[in-house]
């Protein structure tokens, strides 16, 4: 089957769902960057989750959980996205295909684990990554997958693996796309919506999401037994969730402050310049943060709980400040 | 962070890739720069593999001594851990480990052992040695 969508072009992202929603709707006629894509969706949080591990480790999280940028931007945009799974991975292949001939391009839930374009170090079994189908030469599917830095070729039965991996989170065979856009242009109303609830996800009542789940980690942090080995994987793990699982930097900070500056350009959104400005500050905090913890994993420094709470805490009083003026700001 | 701060010395585990980061340009404006990566990501990167390929090395060890069977080799050769391969093979996870002793793993019929193989992407004969 040869069929490829000559109009789709590919796009360079930080993170893959918010890469595919901005490439998607930009394609579909409602021109937006990833960072819009990401901010309209509220997508930047914190949580600590003790509950769920992470290769033993708990995991900790610098947005919001899987889907929620697709389902975030189908409001501001007054949009439907049509989704499909499969339980037979036969039909989730021929409906791909199907769909790829209607001239559609197509996004995808898949495992990491099973694309073969994957840097080998870089294959972990993690079951939401995102990314999109715009043709099929022979068997090869041709991908955009919006972490990559040039569009990817796919081999079918790879493809047909990633899709239908099991496990938690399981994609099974999600397939989908925009069935209409509403609304092409970004609203004031949508970006104060998006704003306010990004304020409330920070600032809740919640212990382990927000600024209290940054305080929570940290005293996790402070109680960590130097003489454990283990130690300094923990350390190295919270960096590894901020700064190695494509995030933009500094755990998305940098991200949102993108949004936040791009959002002050709209009439009656001006003031969010400052607070773009001062969120790259705070993001440098988080990098000083991995800076710290690397020169410990690295045994530069000795391995120091005290000192990393401390900096979490920090960033964490830094955060709390922030969202309240930008609460103020966007009321 | 700024364009210049944005790490390029390399990560060996990225493959040639580039990821994209986030900075703060010269006239103040955020854009995309793509980022060859460096120590900070390479480091935490190597220490999550070092650990999978430690404990892969001891449950290599640990077989060659009779204590356990070879799916607990593989698990850890492909990434996984016990409650991860309890999830992707629909297992329970106190199965799995009756499933690493060597006397019982021997006893195990082919549609298990190919349920293994197939969630690891390996074929059954190599599930049954070590490589």
């Amino acid at each position: 089957m040869n069929v490829v969508n000559e109009k789709f072009q590919h796009r360079h992202a930080a993170h893959c769902e918010s890469g595919v929603a901005a490439s998607m709707l930009t394609h579909h006629g409602a021109a937006i960057t990833e960072a819009m894509a990401f901010g309209l969706s509220s997508a930047m949080t914190f949580a600590y989750l003790p509950f769920i591990k992470f290769a033993g480790f708990p995991l900790i999280a610098y947005r919001m959980p899987p889907k929620a940028i697709l389902k975030g931007i189908v409001k501001p945009f007054n949009m439907n996205f049509h989704f499909e799974t499969f339980r037979d991975p036969e039909k989730g292949m021929r409906r791909l295909d199907e769909l790829l001939v209607q001239g559609k391009v197509v996004g995808l839930q898949t495992s990491a684990f099973w694309l073969p374009y994957f840097p080998e170090d870089m294959r972990f079994h993690f079951n939401a990554h995102n990314l999109m189908v715009y043709g099929k030469e022979g068997d090869d599917y041709l991908i955009s997958d919006p972490v990559a830095e040039l569009p990817q070729r796919c081999p079918a039965d790879a493809l047909r693996r990633a899709r239908f991996a099991k496990g938690l989170m399981a994609p099974k065979g999600l397939l989908y796309y925009p069935d209409s856009i509403g609304r092409t242009v970004v609203t004031e109303d949508a970006v104060r919506r998006a704003i306010k609830k990004t304020v409330r996800n920070m600032l809740g009542t919640v212990p382990i999401i927000g600024v209290r789940g940054i305080r929570m980690l940290a005293s996790k942090v402070a109680k960590l037994n130097t003489a454990d080995k283990l130690s300094l994987n923990y350390v190295g793990h919270i960096v590894r969730m901020q700064e190695e699982i494509g995030t933009g930097g500094a755990g998305f900070r940098f991200l949102y402050a993108t949004f936040l500056q791009e959002a002050a350009a709209l009439p009656g959104l001006a003031m969010l310049a400052e607070f773009a400005e001062r969120l790259v500050v705070i993001g440098d905090g988080w990098r000083e943060f991995a800076l710290a913890t690397v020169r410990m994993v690295k045994k530069r420094d000795e391995l120091n709980p005290a000192k990393l709470a401390d900096l979490l805490r920090a960033l964490a009083d830094q955060e709390e400040v922030f969202f309240r003026d930008l609460k103020k700001a966007v009321a | 962070m700024d364009v210049d701060a944005v790490p390029q010395e390399g990560n060996r585990t990225l493959g040639g890739h580039r990821r994209v980061m986030y900075a703060r340009g010269k006239d103040g404006r955020m854009v995309i720069v793509p980022s060859r990566g460096g120590e900070v990501d390479e480091t935490v990167t190597l220490q999550a593999l070092e650990r999978i390929r430690d404990m892969t090395e001891e449950a290599r060890s640990r077989v060659l001594a009779g204590k356990t069977s070879p799916l607990e080799y593989w698990m850890y050769a492909q990434r996984l851990d016990l409650p991860q391969l309890s999830q992707v093979t629909g297992f329970w996870k106190w199965r799995i480990r009756r499933h690493f002793r060597p006397e019982k793993f021997a006893m195990l019929p082919v549609e298990t052992l190919q349920r293994y193989a197939e969630v690891m992407g390996i074929t059954v004969e190599q599930l049954r040695r070590l490589p």
